[in-house]
């Protein structure tokens, strides 16, 4: 099926009405949740993954995938009228956001993230239909010690971009990687880690550890945050919510940067949308003729940031879907979604399963113009979320992660895990340890330590070939290139400038 | 000093992590670590198991070259999400004698009242309005199964 027969085919399922309604769903979710702050993407997709089981697995992934934008675009919404971030990847819209709101410009500024977004996630979206295809019929060469090394690269790059200490991204990843072990070895049958609990033998359920480490772990620490902050006046009226022509002619640079350094950086794994909305900030900034108004209400400084955070979802896809390798906590649990719903992600998606593959990248399509009227008109609207109290919203998501940790198994014993992991998920973030690396490596680890067994079965014990092998050789040689990498004082300085300047 | 070296974080979780490492390459040591077939259970948790320790020495190491003693801890804001974590713990026990709806009324009572300090009366109509909406959706709309007690819900 080449691109354009593919395309069809893929909105010919998106626009069955049944799935037209769960992106709609899921957009609104998405819309909601990254409007309010302390819940983000990948706790809701967690929290919900139980009620999909059901689902079909294009519907399934359909609305998950519009929370997943969807937040994008909702997240913009709180930085710009409260001066907090709903999400991660809208920090650097505060900057000018809440200052053009200040100025009595919350309107066109909520205009301006909404059309950012709205044109550079359709051209994430572009990038992702054409740019997938060729990668998929690559990586079909890929044998076991390929699959090793491409995922020693992409947890190397997630290890090193998601926190400022490269010694503590790797203990969280060894952390996760002895998660999944838990439980009992497919090859031997041997049982591993149990402490003696029969309950253990299945292994921890992913959505436990998901759940506990991000919903209740970020109850937690929105709990001790505190932070209570005032809401600006949101105009009314669609008028009052479209950017000038100046404002929109300042944008365009923005528009087309934003696109591309977020599809870019959203391949990458690990980089994620908080680090590409900085990028493309910071490059708005250097090539812009009055930098001196950034920080002070530039237009140019909202659309950057937001096109850049939307274009990273077709980017953060590509691997996720071509290759089966997700770069962030949100893409690896859509991976484990897939894979309960008897779908596997990589190179032969696109073949074995084209009503998943074809059918989210044309709903994605189909959301971004959702969003774009969710966003618009109706931001007003959904800004009364806002208005909710949190003494009601953190027990709300509390009872959430029980239905969601209890639903899916039914058993008592989960519950007792998902306390223990939300102790976790919140000691973790007070220890300044990244979380993403430990879910990827939990959600990695079993396929890692398969394709290294197999490897090593293969060559009868002997390491060389994985070195040997042109592809294998060079990935593994990158991974560790990566890894060392903060030992060059000027790179280790711009990667953690990166990290510690979105937040 | 030494005082303050000891409760730095970094050396704190660099030693059970350490420790969780030590473990691992001594289970890993009671399996197969090579077999006529291949690697066997015991290879792959035995090598990132080396890694644990190893990264955690070089924490602790590194905590005690750092300098600075980071941030102090803010008491009041640790112990409000210490409060709710220890009374999320006791829900879920709870649960187990009382059911979800009980449970998770008296947890959000609690998180209302004594967290967020908002009067009684409002920490009660929050937590019976809680609790029955999740009724409402999860076990009779959605036939989501919960936890029950004694009384059937």
């Amino acid at each position: 099926m080449d691109i354009a027969s593919g395309l069809l085919h893929g909105f010919a399922v998106a626009l069955q009405p049944s799935n037209v309604f769960w992106c709609f769903v899921g957009c609104l979710l998405g819309t909601v949740v990254g409007i309010l702050p302390g819940l983000g993407p990948a706790a809701t997709i967690a929290l919900l993954l139980p009620l999909t089981f059901k689902m079909d697995p294009a519907g399934g992934i359909i609305m998950l995938a519009g929370i997943y934008y969807g937040a994008k675009y909702g997240g913009s919404t709180t930085s710009i009228l409260l001066n907090i971030p709903g999400e991660s990847s809208s920090v650097v819209t505060c900057l000018d956001g809440y200052q053009m709101a200040r100025k009595g410009r919350a309107g066109a500024a909520l205009g301006i993230a909404a059309i950012a977004s709205f044109v550079a996630g359709t051209v994430g979206v572009i990038g992702l239909t054409l740019i997938a295809p060729p990668i998929a019929a690559f990586a079909l060469s890929f044998s076991s010690p390929e699959y090793f090394a491409l995922m020693c690269l992409g947890l190397a790059l997630v290890v090193l971009l998601s926190g400022t200490s490269l010694i503590k991204g790797l203990l969280a990843l060894l952390v996760g990687l002895w998660l999944t072990s838990i439980g009992t070895d497919l090859f031997t049958a041997q049982s591993r880690f149990i402490f003696g609990q029969a309950s253990l033998l299945g292994g921890i359920d992913f959505m436990v550890v998901a759940i506990g480490v991000f919903a209740i772990g970020e109850v937690m620490a929105s709990i001790e945050a505190g932070e209570e902050a005032k809401m600006l006046p949101v105009p009314r009226g669609i008028r009052n919510l479209l950017p000038s022509w100046e404002e929109l002619k300042a944008c365009r640079f923005a528009f087309i940067n934003g696109s591309v350094t977020g599809f870019l950086i959203g391949v990458l794994p690990g980089a994620g949308a908080a680090i590409s909305s900085f990028m493309a900030y910071g490059i708005e900034k250097a090539v812009s003729k009055h930098p001196e108004q950034f920080g002070q209400g530039a237009p140019e400084g909202v659309a950057a940031p937001e096109g850049a955070n939307n274009a990273d979802t077709g980017g953060a896809l590509v691997p996720l879907l071509t290759l089966g390798i997700p770069g962030g906590g949100t893409t690896a649990i859509m991976l484990s979604a897939l894979v309960l719903w008897g779908v596997k992600p990589g190179p032969l998606l696109m073949t074995e399963s084209p009503d998943v593959f074809w059918g989210l990248v044309a709903s994605m399509y189909i959301g971004n113009v959702v969003l774009l009227i969710l966003n618009l008109p109706l931001v007003p609207l959904f800004a009364q979320i806002l208005r909710l109290p949190v003494y009601v919203l953190f027990p709300g998501i509390l009872g959430i992660s029980i239905v969601g940790a209890y639903g899916a198994s039914g058993r008592m014993f989960d519950l007792g895990l998902l306390v223990g992991f939300g102790l976790l998920g919140y000691t973790m973030s007070k220890l300044k340890y990244p979380t993403a690396p430990l879910i990827l490596g939990f959600v990695l680890g079993d396929a890692m330590e398969r394709a290294l067994r197999q490897s090593l079965m293969m060559s009868q014990g002997d390491f060389v070939p994985l070195v040997q092998r042109p592809i294998s050789g060079i990935m593994l040689a990158l991974a560790v290139l990566v890894l060392l990498m903060p030992l060059f004082g000027w790179l280790n300085r711009m990667r953690v400038r990166a990290i510690t300047e979105n937040g | 000093m030494v005082r303050a070296f000891l409760k730095n974080g970094d050396v704190i979780s660099g030693a059970a992590l350490a420790a969780l490492g030590v473990y691992i390459m001594m289970q890993a040591h009671a399996w197969d670590y090579y077999t006529l077939d291949g690697p066997g259970p015991g290879f792959f948790p035995f090598w990132y198991g080396a890694a644990m320790v190893a990264l955690s020495l070089l924490l602790i190491v590194n905590a005690a070259r750092a300098s600075d003693e980071g941030q102090a801890v803010d008491w009041p804001a640790t112990g409000r999400a210490m409060a709710t974590w220890l009374a999320f713990a006791l829900s879920v026990v709870l649960m187990e004698f009382v059911g979800f709806l009980i449970s998770f009324a008296v947890l959000t009572f609690f998180i209302v009242a004594f967290i967020f300090r908002r009067p009684f009366a409002t920490a009660t109509v929050v937590a019976v309005a809680s609790a029955l909406t999740f009724h409402l959706i999860f076990p009779v709309a959605l036939s989501v199964s919960l936890p029950t007690g004694p009384f059937g819900f």
